[in-house]
């Protein structure tokens, strides 16, 4: 991953191997945190699998979840990481127009995926089935919540590198920038593809 | 000097190094592939959970590969993560990543199924107070 990082805002005038070798420090910190995410995410699903049975006479998944919705979720996410990865395309071309569209398609697909959860989860809550109503549902909530909150600091993250990109153009910086957002992006589609399988397929069909 | 900041990015460069790198793992057709077969295994997945007529075994196992499998196809056509000699630490990295998220996930089910297995039941405890 490393090698896929850009460059960097130091001045110009920096040797060659200065430049190489902070392009390098900051391309494998990110993929270590992103791997390091992984794992934070790889012990919420253990809870959620450890929890799936303890609903205390209450709910279980098959009865709370709605595929459809979670459908129309998938659909959001999986989209807007590919017109991500368009825009970064554009980015590597030097196509303003292009990137931008392909950013503010990222961040529409985003806020409506954002919308979908917050939707389910008042839904949720207000039929008395909220994080406090059993051990499963509490697992259930601390899970896709945390990845909702990863997705509500993409895009916020998002709007202000468009705030940025908009006022200082293409440089070296902000392709570097937009390269660590699209690395995060995809990742949490891929963890949204563990959220979606485990919890509201294999979960609902229990 | 000046050969060496060729390479060296800076303002309105329109090729940046790590930038060419992406580039020769697929470009436009890597991610238009990525996509479409993300989305086969995403409609398959929905289909495999909605069939009644399979065992609920064969739906789990079902499920967890085709979820693998569209894992990989993010992590090769998007994240473009490779064999390349360049990326070595990279792969090494995600090896062990992947160990930890092992340990930690098999692990835990294994030792919480164990210790739900040898658990008097509730009800059972609750008499045994009385």
């Amino acid at each position: 991953m490393s090698s896929n990082v850009a460059s960097l805002d130091i001045p110009v005038e920096g040797s060659d191997e200065q430049l190489s070798s902070r392009q390098h420090i900051t391309g494998f910190g990110f993929y270590i945190y992103l791997l390091s995410d992984g794992i934070l995410f790889a012990a919420l699903f253990a809870v959620f699998a450890v929890l799936r049975t303890a609903t205390d006479g209450g709910p279980d998944g098959h009865m709370l979840f709605s595929a459809h919705n979670a459908f129309i979720e998938t659909a959001c996410l999986l989209t807007s990481s590919f017109t991500c990865g368009i825009a970064m395309l554009a980015c590597d071309r030097r196509n303003k127009f292009v990137a931008l569209i392909g950013f503010l398609v990222t961040a529409a697909l985003g806020l409506t995926f954002l919308a979908l959860e917050v939707h389910e989860f008042a839904d949720l809550i207000s039929r008395g089935d909220g994080p406090d109503r059993s051990a499963f549902l509490s697992s259930f909530f601390t899970l896709v919540s945390t990845h909702g909150l990863h997705v509500t600091c993409g895009l916020l993250w998002l709007g202000v590198l468009l705030v940025q990109f908009l006022g200082r153009g293409f440089t070296p910086a902000m392709v570097r920038r937009f390269l660590c957002f699209s690395l995060f992006w995809h990742v949490l589609d891929v963890v949204w593809i563990g959220v979606f399988t485990f919890v509201y397929l294999v979960g609902g069909y229990l | 000097m000046t050969t060496h900041l060729r390479h060296a990015p800076h303002r309105g460069d329109s090729h940046t190094p790590g930038l060419v790198t992406r580039e020769a793992h697929g470009g436009l057709r890597g991610y238009i592939v990525g996509y479409v077969l993300a989305v086969m295994l995403t409609v398959a997945a929905f289909s495999v959970a909605r069939s009644t007529n399979m065992a609920p075994f064969s739906v789990e196992a079902g499920l967890a590969v085709l979820a693998i499998a569209q894992m990989l196809v993010h992590l090769i056509f998007f994240l473009h993560i490779n064999t390349a000699p360049a990326q070595k630490i990279n792969v090494i990295a995600f090896a062990t990543t992947m160990l930890i998220i092992l340990i930690v996930v098999v692990g835990s089910m294994w030792i919480m199924g164990h210790l739900n297995h040898n658990m008097v039941p509730m009800d059972h405890l609750m008499q045994m107070q009385r």
